[in-house]
C-alpha cells in the first residue's frame, strides 16, 4: 500500500524553457500538420508571438526534470505496474516559444479500490511563466494495479 | 470547417473527425522522446512483457495530444480553457485510431460564452480509449 502520509506533499519545481526545436520534434510525434505549430509566421499571423506549446506539452516539464521520477521513487510506485487514469489540462494564458515554464506539484491525494487492488495518486500543479503569471493548471491521476 | 460564433454552434453539432494512421513501434519511439515519457513500457518490447504485457502500448498522453488536434483544428487554441479526458483501455498496436466530438452545451462560464465539448478516441473496432471533455470560449 502507498503511504497516505505523503498526500499533501509538495514536489520541487520543475523548470522548462520553450523551445522551437522540441516543439516542432512534439508537433512530428503527434503528427501535427497545422502550421502554427511549426511555423513561425503562422504562429504570428494566429495571433501568437512564436510557436505556441501544444494544449498537452506541459506534461513534458516535470517529466524532463524528473519531478516525476523522484515522486514515483517516494511513493514506491513501480513503472511496470502504472497506468495514467485521468488528465486534466486549465488554461489561463498561452505558453510559447521564448517562454520559461515552471510547474509546482502537490500530491493532493491517495486512495484506493477493490481492496487495495487498484491505488490512485492524485497529483495538481500550477504552471507559471517567466513573470510569475499562472499560465495552466494540471491534475493527473495515475493509478498503480497490484 | 471552424464555427463563425456561438451563435453558428448548436447542440448536437458534431467536429469533423480526426483519423490517425495505424499505431506503430515507432510512434511510441518518437512521441516518448517529444513528450519527455521514457517509460520503457511503451518502447521496450522485454520490459513490456516483464510487467505482463504482451506488447508495448501507446503512452496514454499520445491519444490525448491527438483528441487535441481534434480540438485546434475547429477552434484556434487560444479559445481552448479546459481540456478533462480519462483514460479507459489501452491503445495498442494496429490499433487506427478515430477522434471525434461533439456540442454538449452553451453556457456562460467566467462571464465567456462557452461551448462544452464531448470529446473521444476509439479504435477501428469501435472501443472507446480516451472519453472527457474541451471547454472552448467563441466570439
Amino acid at each position: 500500500m502507498i503511504d497516505k502520509t505523503w498526500i499533501g506533499h509538495e514536489l520541487g519545481a520543475s523548470e522548462l524553457p520553450i523551445e522551437a526545436s522540441r516543439l516542432r520534434f512534439f508537433a512530428k510525434a503527434i503528427g501535427e500538420d497545422d502550421p502554427v505549430y511549426t511555423d513561425r509566421a503562422a504562429a504570428q499571423a494566429a495571433g501568437y508571438p512564436d510557436l505556441p506549446a501544444p494544449p498537452t506539452f506541459l506534461f513534458a516539464v516535470e517529466l524532463d526534470s524528473g519531478a516525476v521520477d523522484r515522486m514515483l521513487e517516494l511513493l514506491q510506485l513501480p513503472l511496470s505496474k502504472l497506468l495514467h487514469g485521468e488528465q486534466s489540462f486549465t488554461y489561463h494564458q498561452p505558453v510559447c516559444v521564448g517562454d520559461t515554464v515552471t510547474v509546482r506539484s502537490c500530491i493532493e491525494d491517495i486512495y484506493d479500490k477493490k481492496n487495495g487492488a487498484l491505488e490512485f495518486v492524485v497529483k495538481s500543479s500550477r504552471a507559471t511563466n517567466q513573470a510569475g503569471e499562472l499560465v495552466a493548471e494540471l491534475r493527473s491521476v495515475l493509478v498503480c494495479r497490484h | 470547417m471552424k464555427p463563425m460564433s456561438y451563435d453558428d454552434v448548436q447542440v448536437g453539432d458534431q467536429l469533423p473527425v480526426l483519423d490517425l494512421p495505424a499505431v506503430d513501434r515507432a510512434r511510441l519511439a518518437l512521441f516518448g522522446g517529444a513528450s519527455g515519457d521514457h517509460n520503457p513500457i511503451h518502447i521496450d518490447l522485454d520490459f513490456a512483457r516483464r510487467a505482463g504485457m504482451p506488447d508495448v502500448f501507446a503512452q496514454g498522453m499520445l491519444g490525448m495530444a491527438w483528441v487535441g488536434r481534434l480540438v485546434t483544428r475547429w477552434v484556434p487554441q487560444s479559445r481552448l480553457r479546459r481540456f478533462d479526458m480519462r483514460f479507459q483501455g489501452i491503445t495498442h498496436l494496429g490499433h487506427v485510431v478515430r477522434c471525434s466530438g461533439r456540442v454538449l452545451e452553451k453556457i456562460e462560464v467566467g462571464g465567456e460564452r462557452c461551448v462544452r465539448l464531448a470529446v473521444q478516441s476509439a479504435n477501428q473496432f469501435g472501443e472507446v480509449k480516451i472519453a472527457g471533455e474541451a471547454l472552448v470560449a467563441l466570439p
